[in-house]
């Protein structure tokens, strides 16, 4: 059970969160449909260090950016979504 | 050497000495017609059928660890057909009918035991559910059973069958035809049979690339050489994407995690599979007495089978919510498997843009039962360069067309189903 | 005196306090202090199992958390446990043990026929018979499935209490043997806050079955004292509490026997407690477990490890026999020798399996002059069967020797621990002397010490652990001066050790490895020929360390046997890895307490028990539950149903609609934010106003629906489905926070803020004209605020029945008063209450989709007949998506009204062309004409838009039901709407 440091609350379990997507999926709401199918489904799914986008659903409901290992779980970086906190 | 009673008798009295090894060690050959990456029970049925019905003579499985050392030594065991949209169901009953011959086909005890897997519910609005998927299968030409309350007592008395509970059980929905196997026996029987074939079978042999020329591969690079090849068949579910990567290939794929976990051994008493409509854990009991449970995957994406405890927490919770008497039962093992989890739900059997290069993976959480049904399809796909009817649905390219197959109508996030 | 084999003095036990306890229905005697096992073996009874497959005769092998024989099922009704090892469960008063896996008895055991078949049903043999059509399988399964399994299964619900804590820490040490006490006492010293955990019932560790002086004090006292200060230090000390899982960020599961297994708990009912542990540093001190030796009828009772029979003596004060054989290949087993001696028991031989020249001479020496010590000398075999050991066979230099003997106290070496460790994900090391796996690399800065990192002498034991112990509160930035660390002169080493491989001449089908599932030492060789070679392939083909113990004494001894066959050292054969939980754990205690009713979430929303009082059936519903109807005496709750509808559709009825997702939204940008959430266009609409909507997923699949309002400017009120409620609050966040963080917009979600009451029908003008004051009655979609029963609402006019209607919406804790007002003006008005069946009869005939039927996650806006009501200027989630190809597709399920050419229409039937045809579409929701005869249901149907009046079976086999339908448009009532518009 990984421990995330929220930027905001301080360190929690990962029951509070939820993870979203990777970064690299978030698709722009006025993407083309051909833009869209890329972005949603076409995926690095990286065995190593992915950027993610997280949600503090349980806490205090802030949306984050992490790079975790997918190996390993270590959390190298967090922030919150589009700076600092 | 043929398995059987005599044999075995035989055996006995000789002090076992004659058994062969059930599958060769070769060195792998500069080339193969066919090679599989992945040795798991769907590469190793794949190049099994490739054998078998197509007559394919020279084929290689490649396995970076031992055979069946992934999500087929890594599952809950469960077989069953009993889903409500039409493509699943023509795999899952195309798969379960090859369960129903396979010990026999491939001489070996995979103890694929048909003890029925039933769906509990709990309220009149799942019973409504279970019989539109019962309706969904039964018009299908599935075989399935609505289960009164009273029929569900009897097949599973250890059941907490209380009005007052949390989640009252109303009935059920069985297919008589589902239950478990010997996982690992799917993979060294399939193996054996397949050795038999002439299939080489390569362990401890990691696939570090893929030789690609003019858009169709040439040869798959390897810790063991480079080994050349007309038609490569990756089937790597849980790493396909990485080895996908290597053909310059984005998946619609991302890798989760699903835990399960046994109890100790105690003499029969889960009788059944069980699964439920609202609770989201499904528990049996395997043949050697211990109980096997599962449940909700941990809903991020990982590589490392490394679980997290508060699943293992939750299905406890909701097993013994179920079946009270569990409580003092003690958790023996648990394991994590890493699952390829695709964007509806369903699987994925096709051709992909590099010519030569085939996929089999995004089997979500529900590989296992599709094992022999998989290997079947792959094969024909892998001979004939099409797919089969009932593979067909399954191609790569239906998130960008949209004629996605999504079981529970979850959408395109892996982690809501 | 409790039992012929007790010493008479010394040990751990308390000589004072005797407990009475039953094995087997046999009433005998124990001390407090003593373990089953060791009670037993002070009363002389050495069989205490049998095995899983052969049925052999079983003692006791160890005297801790590996013992994989004695095995025992304890407690009473639902407090029975079964397979509970005797070596871990502490004698309680009237402790009633039973033996498993025997039948009639433990001593005349017909199982154990399955001797006689051995030769016939070795590793694997299930894989090569039993073979044919499932059918048959199930048959033989019914008997390998009656003969497997140990313990009888417990068939009662747990009557309990099983407690989980969280709790945070500096240092958390794992263990309170000499390393975890020292490395303890060095981080409290220093200021951190330290929890030590100790699986066994006292602290001590290895200390308690070798005695020793340390810092000039007997090891009793030297271990009180450090209690007694660590407690001082405010040192969270957990007994019986075995930490079982080291999980992400330093997170280690603990779970804590509060009680014995069986025992009955006090008054708080408290049996186990699970602790969640987040700790900064985490020491391990775990220990290292002994393994047996291979020789032929090494699993007989009276074969124990030399280790455990010294623990048994020096802890439980007993002798575990009169007569003993010592076989070993290091230098322990010397101690076990001059230790027993040292009690007056008869030493038969001490046999090393070492050329003399490897033994010191001193060590040789002193033990040669109290009993004879043989070099070269390797077990071969023992007899003996039930009743106890007879005597050992030994190959000694060239000869074979016999011995009689009771007890052989045998060591094949000592494994540490490294479980904890590499469940954290630490790497192992290879220590090629002593043939073990020693801790590596820690991934979470997990630390080792003690026996469990390869160390052995006493000294260097309490001095590892008191430099992990300085240095880890240093991590956690404690850095008091903790004085001088715990010194003692015993020389603990043990010498190199190979005690792997059985003598030649020895019976390999008797050389059992793992003796619980009966794997010996030719079964793992067969596995190996037959090609089953990677040492996962091993242990899955032969079972071996797949038994209740997880293989703690046999998992090297397997994989040193695999690298003799592969001519490879164990490292290059590979480990299997370890997993939680490091010794087996309840269900019950992982459990907690969110399990029987607790196992979901029952939430109550404000007008609950308005509705209990009536003893409604329950709709559960997410979270909640919903009322389906109000019965009159006699009804049934379909009869009701339709009652209510009726109702609704002559006179007014009251529903109570609190569960809907409700969202305000607000804000300069909130029109543009609606617009990127909802489908449908919502920023020309009026103040005051409102419209039904749809969302849909960003792949272009209808998501949910509800209506939006404008209550003001800048300030709309959105509803979406129950169910979709979670999902809309993360999407709309989503939206909001990660793709259109540059609008001035905020979401609040008020789904449980706000209570909501429809009131529909043909009356619901008068009934709110009755209970709201100073309000004009809004017009069809329109909003007004109002007062009712001294509280503000809100009257949206919107119409779900397809009567005229009003959704009266209110702050939580005044909806009783407001419900009371409307359920007695609707009562004035010749109307009441109706539930979700009535609802549900309502929304078929009028024909709306509801998430969870048609919206099912597989429907388009088009597929829904709703596209003329998408937004022409697009940008809202989910446009892109609905460009794909397949939304083009004609023969989609598109949604289709039916009506019954014959009888009631099943819900969730399969529409076919005739019996047997393949499905094309399927009933959603299934009702009856309420103001005219008939039945009627909406489906989704492949191509359905354009078939109307052709003519399907709606069937269930499943139920044995089916209908003629024809399919029409999906609206039954009121097809312009008169009904509810001004």
């Amino acid at each position: 059970m990984m421990l995330i440091l929220c930027p905001y609350c301080g360190p929690r379990a990962l029951p509070e969160f939820s993870f979203d997507r990777p970064v690299e999926a978030i698709t722009r709401s006025d993407a083309d449909t051909a833009t869209l199918v890329k972005t949603l489904f076409e995926r690095d799914n990286p065995r190593g260090p992915s950027r993610e986008l997280w949600r503090h659903t349980y806490g205090c409901r802030s949306w984050l950016t992490l790079t975790r290992d997918t190996a390993t779980h270590e959390i190298s970086d967090i922030r919150p979504l589009g700076g600092e906190a | 050497m043929r398995y059987s009673a005599l044999s075995l008798l035989r055996g006995g009295l000789t002090g076992h000495k004659a058994w062969a090894r059930a599958w060769r060690d070769p060195t792998p050959k500069s080339r193969y017609d066919v090679v599989i990456i992945g040795g798991g029970g769907h590469g190793l049925t794949t190049a099994y059928y490739l054998a078998k019905v197509h007559g394919v003579r020279n084929i290689a499985v490649l396995e970076k660890g031992w055979i069946g050392g992934g999500n087929t030594g890594r599952n809950t065991t469960i077989v069953r057909s009993n889903y409500r949209l039409p493509q699943m169901q023509a795999l899952m009953e195309f798969s379960l009918k090859l369960w129903e011959g396979m010990s026999d086909e491939i001489n070996y005890n995979v103890m694929f035991s048909q003890r029925g897997a039933i769906f509990l519910g709990h309220s009149d609005s799942d019973m409504l559910q279970l019989a539109q998927r019962g309706d969904a299968m039964a018009t299908a030409g599935v075989e399935a059973e609505l289960l009164s309350r009273d029929q569900v007592r009897k097949l599973a008395p250890e059941l907490d069958m209380s009005a007052a509970a949390r989640r009252p059980i109303q009935g059920g929905l069985i297919q008589r035809r589902g239950g478990t196997a010997r996982h690992d026996a799917v993979a060294w029987g399939y193996a054996r049979a397949a050795d038999a074939l002439g299939v080489d079978i390569i362990q401890n042999c990691e696939v570090t690339g893929l030789t690609i020329r003019g858009g169709r591969v040439e040869a798959v690079e390897t810790s063991k050489g480079v080994i050349g090849a007309d038609r490569v068949g990756i089937c790597v579910a849980g790493n396909s994407g990485r080895v996908a990567a290597m053909a310059g290939l984005r998946l619609p794929i991302e890798s989760h995690l699903l835990q399960a976990f046994v109890s100790e051994p105690v003499k029969p008493m889960v009788n059944t599979v069980l699964m439920s409509q609202s609770l989201h854990c499904y528990i049996s009991q395997s043949d050697k007495g211990e109980i096997v449970l599962g449940g909700n995957p941990d809903q991020y994406p990982t590589y490392s089978q490394r679980g997290s405890p508060h699943r293992i927490e939750e299905a406890a919770a909701e097993a013994m919510a179920l079946v009270p008497a569990l409580s003092r039962l003690r958790v023996l093992r648990a394991w994590a498997g890493t699952t390829d989890m695709s964007f509806d739900g369903a699987p994925i059997i096709d051709r992909t843009p590099v010519d030569g290069l085939y996929l089999n993976g995004g089997w979500c959480y529900g590989g296992f039962k599709a094992t022999p049904g998989s290997g079947w399809q792959y094969a024909h796909l892998l001979a004939k360069d099409e797919a089969h009817a009932v593979a067909a649905p399954f191609r790569l390219d239906r998130f960008q067309t949209g004629r996605t197959i999504d079981e529970n109508g979850a959408g395109p996030m892996p982690q809501a189903r | 005196m409790t039992g012929p084999f007790r010493t008479t003095s010394g040990g751990w036990v308390r000589r004072d306090k005797p407990v009475s306890f039953q094995f087997d229905a046999r009433s005998m005697s124990g001390l407090e202090g003593d373990t089953l096992a060791s009670a037993l073996l002070a009363n002389g009874v050495s069989l205490m199992g049998r095995s899983f497959k052969y049925h052999r005769p079983r003692g006791v092998l160890s005297a801790g958390v590996e013992e994989p024989n004695a095995l025992v099922g304890v407690g009473e009704g639902a407090r029975f446990e079964p397979n509970t090892r005797a070596t871990d469960l502490f004698l309680y008063p009237e402790l009633n043990a039973r033996s498993q896996n025997a039948w009639p008895s433990l001593g005349v055991d017909f199982g154990a026929v399955n001797q006689l078949l051995a030769p016939f049903i070795p590793a694997g043999f299930y894989y090569k018979t039993f073979l044919g059509p499932p059918r048959l399988w199930k048959v033989y399964e019914h008997f390998i499935r009656a003969a497997a399994g140990l313990g009888k299964p417990p068939h009662l619900a747990d009557i309990d209490v099983y407690e989980r804590r969280a709790a945070f820490c500096d240092v958390l040490v794992v263990g309170a043997g000499p390393a975890g006490l020292s490395a303890a006492l060095a981080s409290a010293r220093s200021g951190a806050r330290v929890v030590l955990t100790e699986l066994d019932a006292c602290l001590g560790g290895s200390l308690l079955g070798d005695p020793a002086l340390i810092d000039g004090k007997p090891e009793r006292d030297w271990i009180n004292e450090v209690a007694a200060e660590l407690t001082a230090l405010g040192v969270r000390i957990l007994t019986r509490a075995t930490a079982f899982g080291f999980y992400d960020h330093g997170l280690v599961h603990i779970a804590e026997r509060v009680v014995e297994p069986g025992e009955p708990p006090g008054a708080d009912g408290l049996t186990q407690r699970r602790w969640s542990l987040r700790a900064a540093q985490v020491i391990l001190a775990q220990g290292a477990i002994e393994r047996p030796l291979p020789f032929a009828n090494n699993d007989r009772p009276g074969v124990m490890l030399s280790g455990a029979v010294r623990t048994y003596l020096h802890r439980y004060g007993v002798a575990c026999g009169s007569r003993v054989v010592i076989a070993a290949c290091h230098d322990d087993a010397y101690r076990t020798g001059m230790a027993l001696a040292q009690a007056g028991v008869n030493i038969v031989a001490l046999l090393d399996s070492r050329d003399a020249a490897d033994v010191s001479s001193d060590l040789s020496g002193r033990a040669g002059a109290r009993f004879p010590v043989y070099a070269n000398a390797k077990l071969l075999s023992a007899e003996g069967g039930a009743k106890g050991l007879a005597r050992l066979k030994a190959q000694v230099g060239g000869r074979i020797e016999t011995f009689e003997a009771d007890l052989a106290a045998v060591s094949g070496g000592f494994t540490p621990s490294v479980h904890l460790h590499m469940q954290a994900g630490g790497a192992l090391d290879w220590d090629e002397a002593r043939g073990v796996f020693t801790p590596g690399t820690g991934r979470q800065g997990q630390v080792s010490v003690g026996a469990c990192n390869g160390e052995e002498g006493l000294a260097s034991v309490l001095a590892q652990g008191w430099r992990a112990g300085v240095a880890a509160s240093a991590k956690a930035g404690f850095t008091r001066n903790p004085g001088a660390p715990p010194t003692s002169d015993e020389d603990r080493a043990i010498g190199a050790v190979q005690g792997f491989t059985p003598p030649p001449g020895a019976d390999l089908k008797k050389t059992f490895i793992d003796p619980q599932n009966d794997v010996t030492m030719f079964d793992i060789d067969l596995a190996w020929r037959e090609g089953y070679r990677s040492v996962e392939h091993l242990k899955r083909y032969t079972t071996l360390g797949m038994a209740t113990d997880q293989g703690k004494t046999s998992n090297l001894l397997g994989l040193a046997r695999l690298a003799h066959h592969e001519n490879r050292s164990a490292p290059e054969v590979g480990l299997t890895t370890f997993r939680p939980p490091f010794t087996p754990t309840t269900l019950g205690v992982w459990a907690g307490e969110d399990t029987g009713f607790d196992v979901n979430l029952l939430r109550r929303l404000p007008l609950y028990d308005v509705h209990a009082a009536y003893d409604p059936p329950w709709q559960p519903v997410g979270y909640w539950r919903r009322a389906r109807a109000y019965l009159r005496p006699g009804e049934t709750l379909a009869q009701a149903g339709l009652r209510e509808a009726r109702m609704v559709r002559t006179t007014v009825g009251v529903v109570d609609v609190s569960t809907l997702g409700k969202f305000e939204v607000s804000g300069p940008d909130a029109a543009t934010f609606l617009e990127k959430i909802c489908a449908t266009s919502v920023s020309r609409l009026a103040v005051g106003r409102g419209r039904y909507t749809f969302m849909l997923r960003e792949d272009g699949l209808v998501n949910d629906d509800g209506t939006v309002w404008r209550t003001g400017e800048n300030r709309f009120l959105l509803t979406s489905s129950t169910g979709g409620a979670d999902r809309m609050a993360h999407l709309m966040s989503y939206v909001r926070n990660v793709l259109h963080p540059e609008l001035r917009v905020g979401v609040a979600n008020v789904q449980e803020h706000y209570a909501a009451i429809a009131v529909a029908g043909p009356r619901s003008r008068a009934v709110i004209g009755r209970a709201v004051s100073g309000v004009d009655l809004p017009r069809h979609m329109s909003l007004a605020q109002g007062m009712m029963a001294d509280t503000p609402v809100l009257v949206l006019a919107a119409s779900y029945s397809g009567e005229r209607a009003f959704e009266i919406y209110v702050k939580s804790d005044a909806a009783v008063q407001v419900w009371s007002a409307l359920a007695h003006a609707a009562a004035q008005e010749g109307g009441g209450l109706y539930g979700l069946e009535a609802l549900e009869i309502l929304r078929i005939e009028k024909g709306h989709v509801e998430t969870g039927g048609e919206i099912d996650g597989r429907t388009s806006a088009h597929d829904l007949r709703l596209e003329k009501m998408l937004n022409p200027r697009g940008g809202y989630l989910g446009a892109a998506g609905q460009g794909r190809e397949a939304f083009a597709d004609p023969d989609r399920l598109q949604f289709v009204g039916l009506e019954s050419l014959s009888g009631p229409i099943p819900e969730g039937s399969m529409l076919v062309s005739r019996p047997g045809a393949p499905a094309q579409g399927h009933v959603t929701g299934s009702g009856v004409r309420t103001l005219s005869e008939g039945f009627i249901a909406l489906g989704l149907l492949r191509g359905g838009r354009l078939r109307s009046g052709e003519v399907f079976v709606a069937s269930s086999p499943t139920r044995g039901v089916h209908a003629t339908v024809r399919v029409c448009e999906p609206h039954f009532h009121d097809l312009d709407g008169e009904r509810y518009r001004d």
